[in-house]
């Protein structure tokens, strides 16, 4: 794996002159910054072989951590059949890698996978038709063996091949791929080719860029987040040395240093009067203002039969409302980007996932041609959605603009903390008509949630300093998941999707699909209780009959977990600890990745501590490229909802966010870990489906479950803070 | 102004400068050191991603101030081991595929290098009360405390 880390590092420091090596001579087209055919049709978009047969994979799709660089490189050397050392990766770089939109909604695999696998394939089958003619021997006696084509009377190798000429071809979606059964490496537990160095701290992140010249820049936020800055005082930090510049354009304030440590200190020293703005609503009151916003539009996510007439003629009815609080994305790893401004040109070095959008974003701020924009990404830390990299590259910008040499911004961990953009507030209503039976006659939902959808979040320095902007609303796609995956007589399921939301949104890891799943799978327990019916055999009955794939995930993790049927909840509620369990079941958007979850708890009936002691996963994502790499995401997308669930929410006054650090913004802590046994189902002749969001859907109210199972005490309101179970267990 | 100490870091007798005595040892590892192993994460110690070995204890680099470390060793994970010579705990973090994004992997390696001298057969509840001050977001957790469970069995 030597040749990769070389070429990484090479790449981090030369900014892709490596790559552009292997596709000098390509033609450039003159309308836009690319080194390389960079159309989402093309092979070379996403394919170079260089002389050597050494294989270069260009993606629009970004790893974030999640290990998807391995799990490509793997997908081209199974189609192309060369070693898997012997493939280096190219991530979101916009001179070099198609665009294939952010790297969201768990679909690098199912999206960017499929499409370089159809690359790869095209490429293979073209490589077999030179060698045919090259050999002498048609494509039906050849095979490939680590890039050489071996024929009845000889053999040529990749390198050869492509030395008369490139890949330049379109991509063939139908050209053949590799068989199940012919699979070497694609199915397999690969170990991620990027772990050695980071645990030997090689210098991978984008905090570790260094460029010529370049000075380090802190952004200075206004306390309350709609102030903007009346007067600086730039003597207020003239004792601190090496100060270069301070910038002031609006509420956009900003010093460049030639040190970072004085950068850091003018940050926290400048003066600057601010003028007051106390926007925000009262947080004890935030679902009011929820109910209380105007409504831009009603969505319906789901109709069938009449469920107001189920609801009404129904001899039983329940009604509840959850909620699920603000996030901030909170990444170890506050944000940071390096911007240079060359010959008329910038380049930004950042972990964006959507470096594309960036690059039009930052055009648009600045008032210069996209096409003299290029972003780079490099990675950072995990960010789990649109986190504040953008914003810093966008910092990043208009200080190497001022400054004329290159700015290197990282956030402090308050700028983090503060001013990402946030999963906006969720609130959910339901209402169930039951027979007498327990079976559900009509089932009503709204969800209050801001509009918009994925686009392009806007950036801080634009907003603070009036510059040009997009000023969409982009939540992320958060309709999703409240349209139910049973087969209900009457069901209507609906969006009220809000004109605004307090904190400027974007999504957090399941965004919206998680809300909202947690309020129908905690609904749909409470049902379940009411019925008196065990609740796996409850949801099992709801499955549509065709729905085999759901009902095998159920079955699964009731075996997994040892489930032992019976109605929620337990019989003995008595002592101060108790224990219960509790199930959830999820077909991501209706469309894709079936997940069940098991959550146990033990809960302290007197504290409202809850403790998850054990999670149990059945997984579903049709083909699975690397099965450790799928088993990482699901570990992780249990262990970060669970902190979601028990533990996080922002806390603001009328003017900003107040919980600015670890100790404010509460994470779950080693200790608090359960033990986590997955299952996952591998089904090599089905397309791949993502996995890096839908097991984090099942976790909430799988918790919420599991607790009333223990304790009688329905928990409607994330995070499961002990003071709202001890007001629940009050109330009920 | 400047002022000038010195200090060994990864063995090497080694300088630093600096203006500001209070300037946190964290930046003068990474930017006059050229060391990418220690990473800001907070600046308040309370995440962890910073973590040196300072005369053998795990200290968090970010709010240690440059001046109190004069003629103190420091370690950081470069020097902990290296692709060549690994530390046994960075074999276990590759042998578990204990990384996300790992950002946080210096910290967690950092401190468990210091537990596996104290304790060197720790229990699992061991290593997760060593570990409790250091925040992961990936959910990495099981795997870390699995690889240093790993590395203390070859210790």
């Amino acid at each position: 794996m030597n040749a990769i880390h070389m070429d990484r590092r090479s790449w981090l420091n030369a900014g892709g002159a490596l790559i552009v090596g292997f596709a000098a001579g390509l033609p450039r087209p003159a309308s836009a910054w690319t080194e390389k055919p960079v159309a989402a049709d093309e092979v070379a978009s996403f394919l170079a072989i260089d002389p050597e047969g050494k294989v270069t994979v260009f993606v629009g799709k970004v790893d974030l951590g999640t290990g998807i660089r391995t799990g490509f490189m793997q997908i081209a050397a199974e189609e192309l059949d060369v070693p898997l050392a012997r493939v280096g990766v190219v991530e979101g770089d916009t001179a070099l890698t198609p665009d294939q939109g952010p790297t969201y909604g768990s679909l690098s695999i199912q999206v960017a996978g499929v499409a370089l696998r159809a690359a790869s394939a095209t490429a293979r089958r073209e490589l077999l038709t030179r060698a045919a003619g090259r050999l002498g021997a048609p494509v039906a006696a050849l095979r490939v063996e680590e890039g050489v084509v071996i024929g009845p009377s000889g053999r040529v190798s990749y390198g050869e091949l492509v030395r008369a000429g490139g890949l330049e071809m379109k991509v063939d979606t139908a050209a053949p791929i590799k068989a199940p059964g012919a699979r070497r490496v694609v199915g397999q537990a690969v170990p991620r080719v990027d772990i050695p160095d980071k645990v030997f701290g090689r210098p991978v992140y984008v905090h570790d860029v260094r460029r010529e010249g370049m000075l380090h820049g802190r952004p200075i936020r206004p306390p309350q987040m709609g102030a903007t800055a009346e007067a600086v005082d730039e003597a207020s930090i003239a004792h601190i040395p090496g100060i270069v510049r301070v910038v002031h354009q609006g509420a956009f304030v900003g010093v460049v240093a030639e040190d970072e440590w004085s950068a850091v200190r003018a940050a926290r020293e400048l003066k600057v009067r601010w003028s007051a703005w106390e926007a925000l609503p009262d947080q004890a009151k935030i679902w009011e203002h929820v109910r209380a916003t105007p409504v831009a539009q009603t969505q319906v996510t789901q109709e069938r039969g009449d469920a107001a007439a189920g609801l009404a003629g129904a001899p039983k009815r329940l009604s509840a409302t959850y909620d699920f609080a603000i996030h901030t994305h909170g990444s170890m790893g506050p944000s940071c980007a390096v911007a240079e401004f060359k010959d008329g040109r910038l380049t930004t070095w950042s972990a964006s996932q959507a470096t594309h959008n960036l690059r039009k974003q930052l055009a648009l701020m600045l008032a210069i041609p996209a096409e003299a924009v290029r972003c780079i990404y490099v990675e950072g830390a995990g960010c789990y959605g649109r986190n504040g990299h953008e914003d810093a590259a966008a910092d990043a910008a208009m200080l190497a603009k001022a400054v004329g040499r290159p700015v290197r911004v990282q956030w402090m961990r308050a700028d983090e903390h503060g001013w990402d953009p946030k999963g906006p507030p969720h609130l959910v209503d339901l209402r169930a008509g039951l027979d007498a039976s327990g079976s559900i006659l009509g089932w009503e939902s709204e969800a209050f949630i801001p509009k918009g959808a994925g686009g392009n979040v806007d950036l801080t320095a634009a907003e603070l300093a009036g510059a040009p902007r997009e000023s969409l609303l982009s939540p992320g796609n958060i309709v999703h998941n409240l349209a139910l995956p049973y087969a209900l007589p009457a069901v209507k399921t609906t969006c009220r999707r809000l004109e605004t939301t307090p904190f400027r949104p974007s999504w957090i890891r399941t965004p919206g699909r998680m809300q909202n799943t947690f309020a129908n799978e905690a609904f749909l327990d409470e049902c379940a209780a009411e019925a008196k019916v065990d609740p796996i055999d409850y949801r099992l009955r709801l499955l549509p009959p065709d729905e085999a794939r759901g009902r095998e995930v159920l079955e699964r993790v009731a075996r997994l977990a040892n489930w032992q049927k019976r109605p929620s909840p337990q019989r003995d509620i008595s002592g101060e600890w108790v224990t219960g369990r509790g199930v959830t079941y999820c077909k991501y958007e209706l469309v894709r990745t079936y997940v069940a979850g098991v959550a146990e708890v033990s809960v302290n009936r007197n504290s409202g501590e809850i403790r998850v002691t054990r999670f149990f996963c059945a997984h579903d994502c049709g083909q699975i490229i690397n099965p450790d790499g799928v088993r990482s995401q699901v570990e992780g997308n249990i262990i970060h909802t669970l902190s979601r669930t028990l533990f996080e929410e922002i806390t603001f006054d009328r003017g900003a966010v107040t919980s600015l650090d670890w100790g404010s913004y509460r994470v779950i802590a080693f200790p608090e870990v359960p033990r986590i046994e997955i299952e996952l189902i591998d089904r090599p002749a089905e397309v791949p489906w993502g996995a890096g969001e839908p097991s984090a859907a099942i976790v909430p109210s799988a918790v919420s479950n599991a607790v009333f199972d223990a304790t009688g005490v329905r928990l409607r309101s994330v995070p499961f803070l002990p003071a709202k179970f001890r007001a629940a267990a009050q109330s009920s | 102004m400047s002022q000038t100490l010195a200090m060994t870091v990864n063995g090497r007798a080694t300088t630093v400068t600096f203006d500001d005595p209070d300037m946190p040892l964290l930046y003068a590892l990474r930017n006059q050191l050229g060391l990418s192993g220690p990473h800001f994460g907070c600046g308040l110690g309370q995440c962890g991603a910073c973590t040196v070995h300072l005369d053998g204890e795990a200290a968090r680099s970010c709010v240690t101030p440059v001046s109190a470390v004069e003629g103190r060793a420091i370690v950081t994970l470069e020097g902990l081991g290296t692709p060549a010579s690994p530390h046994r705990l960075q074999q276990a973090f590759i042998a578990e595929q204990a990384v996300q994004c790992g950002y946080c992997a210096n910290g967690m390696i950092m401190q468990s290098a210091a537990l596996l001298v104290r304790t060197p057969r720790p229990t699992e509840d061991q290593v997760r009360e060593e570990l409790a001050n250091n925040i992961c977001r990936c959910g990495t957790h099981p795997r870390v405390v699995a690889a240093v469970m790993r590395a203390a069995a070859q210790g």
